[in-house]
């Protein structure tokens, strides 16, 4: 039996302080009130409210960070011969070790798919590697489905414990934190929360009330032929894509998404040097595909917008057995034109062709 | 030069090769003494000063920008001062909304004789600026969140078009459809509480065709990509200031678009409809009245009454009815003259300049560079070509720290100076809420100040101000230098 602990909501404060001291940063949901409130992840400091709800943007951004410098160089001239240059660097990964508190299932999940490509392929991505390994993620399962989403589609749910260090579940006014791997069990077995043995099937109600509230799942294990069989069926994909706007909203607000660009920033010369630069990217815009030669073998929306239901949904589970889809929602409840992937998806699983 | 003996600060100068380079060069050849601080950037003509390079350098840290070219009515190009002096003149009105004092931004005309001039406007603008002390930065502002207070009494009533002649609408495409590639509408999306744009080809497909207050996206956005193809289009009354301002650029050509229009009773702001919803399964039912929408979800009702729930843009809304279509039906409601200051607008007069720098530092924290607003405004067309994420030429680093998103943000309003036509879609568009409108809405304020109160989008035959000139602005002066 994993550790189990119960956090009341007065011991919050406490208990973010407990996980600052053990960690360089905890990230936490807060609210930013604006024309549309959106929750986002911010590094805990003391007195910060702190909301437990689901966030507009997931918190890839601890592993994937929207834009990091991967190496600084910087180049000196031999005075005696200007023609001789000398390239310093410095590609030290930066990782701070933080703890995601309360994220969802949706979302841990997310760092799953991005472990997959980052840690098990060809190579493994020394700053991915970094910041992963320094990763603790606490997450809060989900007490109901929601309009958007559907995890339980695609294998997970809403208190999949995959990617998740521990498992926290509200009961009430209080949490029941359960662990999940050894790093979520030294923490809970260290800090000085009561033992949550007595309410665990408490917890455990509240985890099958949420699951007895999602609308029946459609059996997608067919999906991934049927989306490499209509490749070539244009029709089909300008029909599906006709009201997307091409903008970037689904892939930046998507847990497992993953692509990313390198720029330089300046010639390396001068006080400063240059900075190696790895920003987040997205198959939605053009120059995602722009080759040095200047052709761009997807010129519009439509084919850009298959790469991404395709590589979500059929290529990622042909190379790694799985989805690369989480079922959070984000990338309907965010598009500005409402598209709905899984209705995409669905439609595909029905062609007959 | 002895008259500033205070520590230098940071000007730049951007200077014409024509005339101010060169009264810049008779200045020093005449040992006239300037102030040292100006780092001057010479170039062709002021007509090659981007208002963004302004911006840029303020945003970078500059504590001044002088621009200086030839005398209006003297230009080396005949007529690239007068480009200038109209985009320059909506920068000095646009850069306050952003936080940024508009004294630390000055342009001037000096002849390449005129070296004492010269040396009168360096000193002048030095002296200003020293006075002023250094620029406050973005970085070093508090961040400050602040909402717009939506509470705003209509011009006219707003409802949910209950009584609209859809089913007329619905035959009058249908009877068309034939003759078109595809008409533009709306249809339910995922649930009853939003809409998606729809894609007409068969009468099948028109009778999915929704009206109501859901229907929040404006059609014409999709409507340049269609250029060549006869395509029909469902508008309201704003989007069919998109559709003519299109038109007016030559975007899109009149022969190729069939316009149908229905008189709009308002739309529903979405963001605070969902935040209202909350965490929901599912809708049970969506019902109509006159005045509102009622929403059941999860078996709990909510109430949307238009006049408290409709977009910020609709309650100033002086075009109910599309301003060109070539199928209307049914009879608009009378609009009551007087003017509104929408409330994104109006919460930013309402600040400190300091304020409003901290204002979209909180705000710009949470951009994720999507580039959604972009792509949802019908007017950015380049899209594909935008100089936010080209790197030939490298205009932005893909940083993402909050001077090249509000860099970006400005890029935008900018570019459609005298050509928003305040549809509003960049802002519903953003998926954290940030209320880019306001910079917008700020541009459009300053166009129909400077140009007889030029709205964008109400006259196909129009000329955008921005891409013409007077060789005597009304209401832009000489700018004689004090």
């Amino acid at each position: 039996m994993s550790t189990l602990r119960i956090l009341t909501s007065d011991g919050l404060p406490a208990f973010l302080s407990f996980l600052s001291q053990k960690h360089h940063r905890v990230l936490v949901p807060v609210v930013k009130s604006a024309n549309k409130r959106s929750v986002i992840f911010e590094p805990w400091r003391a007195g910060m409210p702190v909301v437990l709800e689901k966030a507009t943007v997931p918190p890839k951004e601890a592993v994937l960070p929207q834009c990091e410098t991967l190496l600084t160089y910087k180049k000196s001239k031999n005075q005696e011969d200007l023609g001789d240059i000398t390239v310093s660097l410095d590609d030290t990964p930066e990782a701070l070790s933080t703890v995601i508190f309360a994220c969802r299932p949706c979302d841990a999940r997310g760092f799953r798919v991005l472990d997959r490509p980052f840690l098990n392929g060809l190579f493994a991505d020394p700053y991915y590697k970094a910041r992963r390994e320094s990763l603790t993620v606490f997450t809060i399962t989900c007490s109901s489905g929601c309009n958007t989403c559907f995890c339980h589609w695609v294998g997970g749910g809403p208190s999949s414990p995959e990617g998740s260090d521990v498992l926290m579940t509200k009961i009430e006014e209080a949490l029941m934190l359960q662990a999940i791997s050894p790093a979520g069990e030294t923490l809970l077995k260290d800090c000085d929360l009561p033992d949550g043995k007595d309410v665990f099937p408490r917890a455990e109600a509240v985890r099958k009330a949420a699951w007895a509230s999602l609308a029946p799942a459609p059996d997608l294990k067919q999906v991934p032929q049927k989306i490499a069989a209509l490749f070539g069926n244009d029709d089909f994909w300008q029909r599906q894509t006709s009201a997307c706007l091409a903008c970037g909203a689904c892939t930046y607000f998507c847990p497992a998404c993953y692509c990313f660009n390198i720029t330089d920033e300046g010639d390396g010369f001068g006080v400063h040097g240059g900075r190696r630069l790895r920003s987040w990217d997205n198959c939605m815009s053009s120059l995602f595909t722009h080759e040095a030669s200047g052709h761009n073998p997807r010129m519009r929306k439509m084919p850009r917008m298959r790469n991404r239901i395709s590589h979500k949904f059929s290529t990622y589970p042909e190379n790694w057995g799985t989805f690369s889809c989480s079922g959070c929602g984000r990338c309907i409840s965010n598009c500005p034109v409402s598209l709905d992937i899984r209705a995409i998806v669905l439609t595909a699983l029905n062609n007959a062709g | 030069m002895p008259v500033l003996n205070s520590k230098e600060l940071r000007l730049v100068g951007f200077l014409c090769n024509w005339c101010s380079y060169g009264g810049a060069d008779t200045a020093g050849v005449a040992r006239a003494g300037q102030p040292t601080d100006l780092r001057i950037i010479r170039v062709p003509c002021s007509g090659r000063v981007n208002p963004l390079f302004v911006v840029k350098a303020l945003l970078e840290g500059a504590d001044g920008v002088l621009v200086s070219g030839c005398h209006p009515r003297d230009c080396h190009y005949a007529a690239g001062n007068f480009y200038a002096r109209r985009r320059l003149e909506v920068l000095k009105r646009f850069l306050p909304v952003l936080g940024i004092d508009n004294a630390r931004f000055e342009y001037a005309w000096v002849s390449a004789s005129e070296g004492q001039r010269w040396q009168h406007v360096v000193t002048s603008f030095t002296k200003r600026i020293h006075a002023m002390g250094p620029a406050p930065h973005f970085n070093d502002a508090k961040p400050l969140l602040r909402v717009a207070d939506m509470a705003l009494t209509a011009l006219r009533p707003l409802g949910t078009a209950q009584n609209a002649a859809v089913n007329e609408l619905k035959q009058a495409i249908k009877d068309k459809l034939p003759e078109l590639n595809c008409v533009i509408g709306w249809q339910q999306g995922y649930d009853g509480a939003h809409a998606t744009p729809l894609f007409m080809k068969t009468p099948e497909d028109v009778d999915k065709l929704s009206w109501g207050p859901f229907n929040v996206m404006n059609p014409a956005v999709y409507l340049p990509l269609f250029k060549g193809k006869k395509t029909g289009v469902v508008v309201k009354g704003c989007d069919s200031r998109s559709v003519v301002e299109l038109l007016q650029e030559n975007l899109i050509k009149r022969e190729d678009v069939l316009i149908f229009a229905l008189p709009c009773e308002g739309t529903l702001d979405i963001a605070r409809v969902n935040e209202k919803l909350g965490r929901y399964t599912r809708i049970n039912a969506v019902a109509y009245d006159e005045a509102g929408v009622t929403i059941t979800a999860d078996g709990k009702e909510h109430r949307f009454c238009m006049n408290d729930f409709a977009q910020g843009k609709c309650y100033g809304c002086a075009t109910p009815m599309a301003v060109l279509a070539d199928t209307r039906l049914g009879e608009p409601h009378k609009v009551n003259p007087g003017s509104s200051v929408p409330p994104e607008l109006a919460m930013l007069d309402d600040m400190a300049l300091s304020e409003r720098m901290a204002f979209w530092r909180g705000q710009m924290e949470r951009c994720l560079r999507c580039y959604a607003c972009r792509n949802a405004c019908p007017m950015c067309v380049c899209r594909d070509y935008c100089v936010s994420d080209s790197r030939d030429p490298h205009w932005m680093s893909q940083d993402a720290d909050i001077k090249q998103k509000l860099f970006f943000q400005t890029i935008h309003a900018l570019h459609l100076s005298g050509r928003c036509t305040g549809c509003g879609e960049c802002q519903r568009a953003c998926p954290v809420g940030i209320p880019i409108l306001a910079l917008r809405q700020q541009i459009a304020r300053a166009v129909a100040q400077l140009f007889d109160d030029y709205k964008a989008g109400l006259d196909p035959a129009a000329l955008p101000p921005l891409l013409g000139y007077e060789a005597h602005e009304k209401n832009i002066h000489e700018r004689d230098w004090k």
